[in-house]
């Protein structure tokens, strides 16, 4: 399983970096007289509502989601590797304002915070990843402060501090990099939600604007055009699936790879 | 100018609201170029004495009382940032379980390298070359590529070398050794307690040893403290507390040394266990399980009292003759 989804994952890197040499026609490229048109040998998947190909879009799109996905787990595992673990060492006054802070973030829905951010920063694809940054942190800093709490008592890390390491050391050089592999699995499938909730937000007119493809705003557009046109909905909801799946596998894959435990334990 | 004293040493836990103190009334002096053995069952509190004199017991919330005098400087009372200077510096520790305590991300060489260069100024180079040579001191075959390897792929010997070598490497002026040999076969051992024999006699550190083992402690000790349940119950130069032994708990610990030549099933054992924190008995803790015991025993604490020959002893044999 963890073979197809690296290939899935590595094929939607590949069309990402590649797109502009993948794409048959111009993503922006319209043809009134091809309008809603079945997939055929011209346009393999057929074409949407203003006559553009379908393929090229969704290749582009791929570049959208991708990027989006990458950049605001990013910015959710920044902030939730630095409050996780303040919250997690320091602990007392610290942990509990940090920890119900976090809870707080982590009962709201990420589509609704995501929202509230897009309608106040503005639509596009920048505040788009922001938004979903800020909403989905709230999980890793969960994470990354249950590692710390237990870390902090292994023996090696009372070790070093027996040898006079500071505060800084023992936190960012051995409790951090120690506590980080259940932080890659959980980013990995997170790239996956991300993706999800960029075409949520793209669904909703709130992502990307038009004439840039992103898969969430194409099947927006193709609902009118449902009975008649599915394809319009189906391509773009198939690459998407594709790509979610290929991140879960990928993650699943990584936490028996990664298991640190049971590595050790032989 | 003493080099190290404790005094009146208490650690306080807080256990469901309760107080518990598995450290209580532990005394003692150690001077440069001395070696201090401490024994006691598992449990006794001889690790948690070492933590709390380099104040290690605070990471998990343990309250430490009393005094801890080094080089005239009383350590329970300066700031962290002090005392982080001085841990690993000038007070070094060999912690006791070679296995877990090594950081299993990084090479063992540089987590060595990192004790080094956070107390010295050293380049990168130097301190490599100097860790090395420390690392064939300790008979670490084929230094150079052990310096490479990460904890996981090390033995449990060469891992407790790996982790001796990092207490050593910053030539501290007293070294804290929990345990260092349990893990290596007789051979290393002596080797090891050879390089630390050498380290006090040429460097004039003081040693401060935690072992089970009582035939080390009488080959390279000078003096001996005896721990039972968190108490110190005897204290002294290595002479007179081994030949003619005060306390009952001292005793029955050398009674229990096997030796060549003894008859089968004639080994002796103290009856029951070490009570764990918490189920402390009342007065001398070692009263249950004390052949000797007799009234005061079971209400009141012997002090720590000096008697003929030097030796310091907690027991109420002891108590009336001081009186009297």
């Amino acid at each position: 399983m963890g073979v197809i989804g690296t290939a899935l994952i590595v094929g939607l890197i590949l069309v990402a970096i590649f797109a502009p040499m993948l794409e048959p026609y111009s993503f922006k490229e319209q043809n009134i007289e091809l309008m809603n048109a079945p997939p055929s040998a011209s346009h393999l998947l057929g074409t949407d509502e203003y006559g553009r190909d379908l393929l090229s879009r969704v290749i582009r799109g791929a570049r959208i989601s991708f990027v989006v996905g990458v950049l605001s787990v990013m910015i959710s595992v920044l902030i939730g590797v630095v409050i996780g673990s303040i919250a997690g060492f320091y602990g007392g006054a610290i942990d509990l304002v940090l920890t119900t802070i976090a809870d707080l973030t982590w009962s709201m829905p990420a589509i609704l915070i995501a929202l509230l951010l897009v309608a106040v920063i503005g639509a596009g694809l920048e505040s788009v990843v922001v938004a979903i940054g800020l909403s989905y942190w709230a999980q890793y800093a969960r994470l990354v402060r249950g590692q710390i709490l237990s870390l902090k008592a292994a023996v090696y890390i009372e070790a070093t501090k027996s040898m006079g390491a500071s505060d800084f050391i023992i936190l960012f050089k051995h409790l951090l990099p120690n506590s980080m592999s259940p932080v890659i699995v959980a980013a990995t499938v997170g790239v996956g939600n991300a993706i999800v909730l960029e075409a949520t937000l793209g669904f909703l007119g709130m992502g990307a604007q038009p004439p840039t493809p992103s898969w969430g705003a194409m099947m927006s557009s193709g609902t009118a055009y449902l009975f008649i046109s599915p394809w319009v909905i189906i391509f773009p909801g198939l690459a998407m699936m594709l790509t979610v799946l290929g991140f879960n596998l990928f993650g699943d894959a990584l936490i028996e790879i990664m298991d640190v435990k049971n590595k050790e334990s032989n | 100018m003493t080099f190290l004293e404790v005094r009146d040493l208490e650690v306080e836990f807080q256990v469901d609201k309760k107080p518990v103190t598995p450290i209580e009334g532990v005394s003692f002096e150690l001077n440069e170029k001395e070696v201090l053995g401490i024994v006691g069952e598992t449990g006794s509190g001889k690790s948690l004495t070492a933590h709390a004199i380099l104040g290690l017991s605070t990471l998990v919330g343990g309250k430490i009382r009393g005094s801890v005098k080094f080089e005239e400087r009383e350590l329970l009372s300066i700031s962290e940032k002090e005392m982080q200077s001085i841990r690993g510096a000038q007070i070094a520790f060999i912690p006791q379980n070679p296995m877990t305590s090594l950081d299993p991300v990084y090479r063992v060489g540089d987590q060595i390298v990192e004790g080094l260069t956070q107390h010295t100024k050293i380049g990168k180079h130097k301190a490599r070359q100097q860790v090395l040579d420390l690392m064939e001191r300790l008979r670490i075959p084929k230094a150079d590529r052990v310096f490479q390897q990460y904890p996981h792929q090390l033995s449990g010997g060469l891992k407790q070398r790996i982790v001796i070598a990092m207490g050593l490497c910053t030539n501290p002026r007293l070294l804290i050794a929990d345990e260092p040999t349990t893990a290596l076969d007789v051979t290393v051992q002596a080797q090891i307690m050879r390089l630390f024999g050498e380290m006090v006699a040429d460097r004039g550190i003081g040693l401060f040893l935690i072992t089970h083992d009582l035939g080390v402690i009488a080959q390279v000790c000078d003096k001996v403290a005896v721990m039972y349940a968190g108490n110190m119950v005897e204290f002294g130069k290595i002479e007179p507390v081994f030949n003619a032994p005060s306390h009952p708990y001292t005793k029955a610990l050398l009674d229990c040394i096997p030796y060549i030549g003894m008859k089968k099933g004639s080994l002796s054992a103290i009856y029951g266990n070490v009570p764990t924190g918490g189920n402390y008995p009342s007065g001398c803790r070692y009263h249950p399980r004390c052949p000797h015991s007799f009234s005061p025993c079971e209400t009141r604490v012997p002090a720590l009292i000096q008697i003929e020959g030097g030796t310091r002893v907690a027991c109420h044999l002891y108590q009336g003759k001081k009186d009297g």
